[in-house]
């Protein structure tokens, strides 16, 4: 089990990174997109792996739970990760609809810009 | 009076003439007097003490781990500049008051004056040396504001910047230095640093420490080669440069070598740094002073003269100069400043600080003329006023000077100096008072009001005062301040008197003074020599310097910074592995602790999809549309994964934003081009295959390595567990955590998502307000649309589901404290139960029914959740502290309430804000004119009758 979580954090990063790394907006996003889930699995695999253990009490009997504070962490990481993918769609599409152009490299700055006087 | 308050009154009071300018200028005036009058009183209180030779101390722990605190004492030589600081602040303020026009907003002026103030005050009464240097630092960016006070003069705005980066540069070397003599002396607190002489002497890190700590003395006191930006700074308004560079600022640096004098003077490295130092610049300042014609300019040249008069007097180390020092930093900054006023109101009545244009103002400004005329004479070291009492000590201590072996030069050079410095205190007089009344001033020459002259009246009666009756006005004061730069014991025999008979000292000034008046006959034709004479220009070099820096930056910024994002990310992504490499090479992997699990098949199964999702998108990601679907694949897994790793909320949590954020992609790639084309050579993708695959195995490695140890520490998650039900009032340990104990983090969480939505939504409306919104509305759709824009199962099946779905909503929503659930899941799957309205019914229709704007739902949840916290605290508990109950009502089961649920509430409708406003902006771009139809369920039989009946007939 904890290989198999372990490798598909790996697989999830490598893919997240490949595609951050292309040259256009939308695989960009993708990429943003895997990486996210890498890291909240991660984040989330901080607290061990166990299985049919929810952090929920039960009040009449003793029984294990697993770490509940890694999962406290992650929930809101997933909903700010959401937040964050819409901003950055928002920004493509816009950038995307202003010059017709998704590419993410800034264009050559022409000579004397940013001179201050 | 406390000093902590006396250093901190300056500051508060900064506040007030920026209030109070609304109330007219009078009022701006009297609160920054009455405040610096305020502090005057509460340092004269000090008197007696500081005349017993007591030290005043006042200490308050600010950050005693870094030993930085603010701690403050006052002896001698702090209360002569404290005094100076505030007496000639009051006296300026009173001056800038009548000074400043109409047109220039004096609120602000006063503002930055009181900062100044108290960043100088800050300097003088500090014990501790970091707390010096960030007032050091202060006053670098106080005198920026008030060099360029006039915005709209482009010499302020130049003067100021060389003006901060040259004593900003210093202040920096300084920081160093202090730093050093903190480490030797092994405590930041001056007055055990003065106490450590031997050991900082014979320490290998105290030439370093001094020639840091010099370098920062140095370029605030304009001393040679830095002097140049001191007369850059008069671009200032007059009552700035009389005050700042005249009796404080500048001083600062002098305030420096005489604080640590006693640790630092006296070895051979301090004589020659030090005293050629002042030597050159009393010498430079003064001959290039003659030959200015800009007053403020001749008496800034003046000044670094006379800056570099006292450096040499503290650089030669014996107690008796170090006296002499002290009596003329009193005398400069009476006649100094008294000198800059007068010439301030000479341009402010003439119209003009040109001395060629000036002559003959004595019958039209006898006031001034007096004031002025005796000031500098007391600047030309004439009997029997103050400023030849300290000159003619300063020559009585250079001619027992002996340099590199020779008796002579510094005796001679220090007479040359005098000489020109007689020459042009006579010019100052001469050219500007005397000779015959002219025709052609600029303006209508008058003496000005009271308000103006009053100040430099004063300060010329203590010129008189203390040349007639030294040692009864200041000899108290000069002995208190000596005594406390020489580190206490015995002062040498002086005596402060006009006539000690026929010295060397006496011959020399009386050369001096000959030799001026020469000078000044001889003006004109020098001048023409020296006009021709071609000499260096210090703003040029130093203009060439920053111009060559700042290429330097823009060429490595640029190298660094060429616009290919992709770049960027590929720096960090290779910087992060090797940092993490290097951790795992520098550190030890202890071995496993725990078992492997035994996956079973049903992971076994997920595994495999994600990995062969993950492996499609990386490539087939060309084909967008494609890869949006199997990224909806990864996420469904994740979230099985989720629920099977005993985390029911994240799984939750995880499917309903897979769901809006899969919209959300979908509704912006509608707008995108669907493909990506090939771009990138095959050498250049194989280099970041590599780089995320290197990535990917550190990532994933580091994960196993976790997960096969138990936790290095004691988890707090235990105290969760324990205190979840008792202390939270819920058994759903996640939720009471986000809720409660962690209930300030979420309300952040909040905030982040709803700023993050109005981003979104200012974003939409910046494109859909330009150019953009033309080429929205003539596009047309690069795929063919759906015949029937919103179906009629679809449009029943949603309508039905609605409630269905907000009633689940409620429902996740109210057990969320105890079971999984809760606002964020709740919120999420309220978002969608709308969202799926605006798909099937369309956008108009939807927006047509929408009673509330998301903005502010976001809003409310925010002030919910702030309003929950805040009722904690008229139960007397801090933010946020939570309370619950059961309620028990007949024939219902006992339940519970908790403010939680309230503050959960608050979670709940930022979430449906924030995430119906992200898609609603999105939805906007697609909206084109003719879309919105009047019933949603469209299906009209006569429309399509009529169409057919029109093709067929």
């Amino acid at each position: 089990m904890e290989l198999l979580v372990a490798s598909a954090v790996g697989i999830l990063t490598a893919a997240g990174i490949y595609l951050i790394l292309r040259r256009r907006s939308f695989p960009v996003i993708l990429g943003l997109s895997l990486l996210t889930y890498a890291v909240n699995v991660f984040l989330f695999a901080t607290g061990r792996l166990v299985t049919a253990a929810p952090p929920i009490l039960n009040k009449y009997e003793e029984v294990a739970y697993t770490d509940p504070l890694p999962q406290a962490l992650v929930l809101t990481a997933i909903v700010i990760s959401f937040g964050m993918t819409a901003v950055v769609v928002m920004i493509a599409l816009g950038a995307y609809l202003s010059s017709l152009d998704d590419r993410t490299a800034m264009p050559a700055e022409p000579e004397g810009a940013g001179d201050d006087a | 009076m406390s000093l902590f308050l006396i250093a901190a009154l300056p500051f508060l009071g900064a506040v007030f003439p920026a209030l109070l300018i609304r109330a007219g200028r009078n009022a701006a005036a009297s609160a920054a007097g009455l405040t610096t009058l305020l502090a005057f009183i509460g340092l004269m209180l000090h008197i007696p003490a500081v005349f017993r030779g007591e030290t005043v101390y006042s200490a308050v722990d600010w950050l005693p781990a870094l030993g930085l605190n603010a701690h403050f004492f006052l002896d001698g030589l702090g209360f002569l500049f404290a005094a100076m600081i505030l007496g000639i602040g009051l006296l300026i303020i009173l001056y800038a008051r009548y000074y400043l026009s109409r047109e220039d907003p004096m609120g602000q002026f006063y503002s930055y004056l009181l900062l100044f103030q108290g960043a100088m005050v800050g300097i003088v009464l500090s014990d501790n040396i970091l707390l010096l240097l960030v007032f050091w630092e202060l006053t670098s960016l106080s005198s920026f504001l008030l060099i360029g006070y006039w915005k709209h003069l482009p010499e302020g705005r130049q003067g100021a910047r060389m003006a901060l980066t040259v004593t900003g540069s210093g202040g920096l070397a300084m920081i160093a230095g202090m730093l050093m003599l903190g480490h030797i002396a092994g405590s930041y607190d001056l007055s055990v640093i003065l106490q450590n002489k031997e050991a900082i002497q014979s320490s290998d890190l105290y030439l370093p420490a001094l020639i840091l700590i010099l370098l920062g003395a140095f370029t605030k006191s304009a001393q040679f080669p830095f002097h140049f930006w001191l007369p850059h700074a008069m671009a200032a308004p007059t009552p700035v440069s009389a005050y700042l560079h005249s009796a404080t600022m500048v001083k600062a640096g002098l305030f420096l070598m005489a604080r640590l004098w006693p640790v630092l003077a006296g070895t051979p490295e301090w004589f020659y740094i030090v005293a050629t130092t002042g030597l050159v610049t009393m010498l430079v300042g003064a001959v290039i002073a003659l030959f200015k014609d800009d007053l403020k300019a001749l008496l800034a040249f003046s000044t670094v003269s006379h800056l570099g008069l006292i450096t040499m007097l503290l650089g030669f180390g014996t107690k008796i100069a170090a006296v002499a020092a002290v009596f003329h930093i009193i005398n400069h900054a009476t006649f100094k400043a008294a000198l800059f006023m007068t010439a301030g109101i000479v341009d402010h009545e003439a119209g003009t600080r040109d001395i060629k244009r000036l002559g003959g103002l004595r019958h039209l400004m006898p006031v001034t003329f007096t004031i002025g005329t005796v000031a500098a004479l007391s600047m030309a070291g004439i009997p029997p006023l103050n400023g030849f009492l300290s000159k003619e000590m300063m020559l009585e201590e250079t001619a027992h000077t002996i340099w590199n072996g020779s008796h002579l030069i510094v005796p001679a050079l220090a007479t040359v100096a005098a000489l020109f410095s007689a020459a042009y205190s006579f010019r100052f007089i001469a050219h500007v008072f005397l000779g015959p009344k002219r025709e052609d001033y600029p303006g209508h020459p008058h003496d000005p009001n009271t308000g103006m002259w009053i100040g430099p009246a004063f300060l010329v009666l203590l010129v008189v005062l203390i040349g007639f009756a030294s040692a009864k006005i200041a000899g108290p004061m000069v002995a208190t301040a000596a005594g406390a730069v020489t580190g206490g014991g015995e002062l040498p025999y002086y005596s402060l008197k006009l006539w000690h008979g026929l010295t060397p000292a006496l011959y020399m000034s009386i050369a001096a003074t000959i030799g001026g008046l020469t000078l000044l006959a001889l003006h004109k034709p020098l001048q023409r020599v020296w006009n021709a004479t071609p000499r260096p220009e210090a703003k040029t070099i130093f203009e060439a310097l920053i111009g060559a820096f700042t290429r330097l930056s823009q060429a490595v910024t640029d190298g660094l910074h060429n616009g290919v994002l992709t770049r960027y990310a590929a720096i960090m992504v290779a910087f992060t592995v090797a940092v993490g490499y290097a951790a795992y090479r520098g550190g030890s992997l202890g071995t496993a602790t725990r078992e492997m699990q035994d996956p079973g098949l049903l992971p076994v199964v997920g595994w495999f999809a994600l990995v062969v999702a993950t492996l499609f998108i990386v490539a087939k990601h060309r084909n967008r549309l494609l890869a949006l679907v199997l990224i909806g694949v990864v996420g469904l897994v994740v979230s099985m994964a989720f629920n099977y790793l005993s985390a029911p909320d994240l799984a939750l949590t995880q499917i309903s934003v897979e769901v809006v954020t899969i919209i959300l992609m979908l509704l912006a790639l509608n707008f995108m081009p669907k493909e990506t084309p090939v771009e990138t050579p095959a050498l250049f993708r194989l280099r970041d295959g590599a780089i995320s695959v290197v990535a990917g195995l550190g990532a994933g490695g580091l994960i196993y390595a976790l997960l096969m140890r138990d936790f290095a520490f004691p988890t707090i998650s235990d105290f969760h567990l324990a205190n979840s039900y008792k202390g939270g009032g819920g058994t759903n340990v996640v939720n009471v955590i986000l809720v409660d104990f962690r209930g300030y983090d979420t309300f952040g969480e909040i905030i982040v998502l709803g700023i993050a939505a109005m981003v979104i939504f200012a974003l939409t409306e910046a494109v859909l307000g330009s150019k953009v919104r033309a080429y929205l509305l003539n596009r047309k759709p690069d795929l063919p649309q759906a015949g029937d824009a919103h179906p009629l199962m679809m449009v029943v099946a949603t309508r039905v589901m609605m409630p269905l779905a907000l009633m689940v909503a409620a429902y996740i929503f109210f057990r969320g404290h105890n079971l999984p659930g809760g606002g964020f899941i709740a919120g999420l799957i309220a978002a969608i139960a709308i969202i799926m309205q605006y798909m099937a019914s369309g956008f108009a229709w939807a927006t047509e029914r929408q009673r509330y704007p998301y903005h502010a739902i976001i809003g409310s949840g925010v002030l919910i959740a702030a309003a929950t916290g805040m009722g904690a605290w008229f139960n007397g508990m801090p933010f946020l502290t939570s309370d619950f109950g059961y309620i028990h009502w007949e024939p219902l089961e006992e339940f519970e309430w908790a403010t939680a649920a309230l503050f959960d509430l608050g979670v709940f409708l930022a979430v449906v804000g924030a995430v119906l406003l992200a898609l609603e902006s999105l939805s906007r771009f697609a909206w084109q004119p003719g879309m919105s139809t009047e019933h949603a369920m469209d299906i009209n039989p006569a429309r399509d009758e009529a169409a057919k009946t029109g093709t067929e007939g």
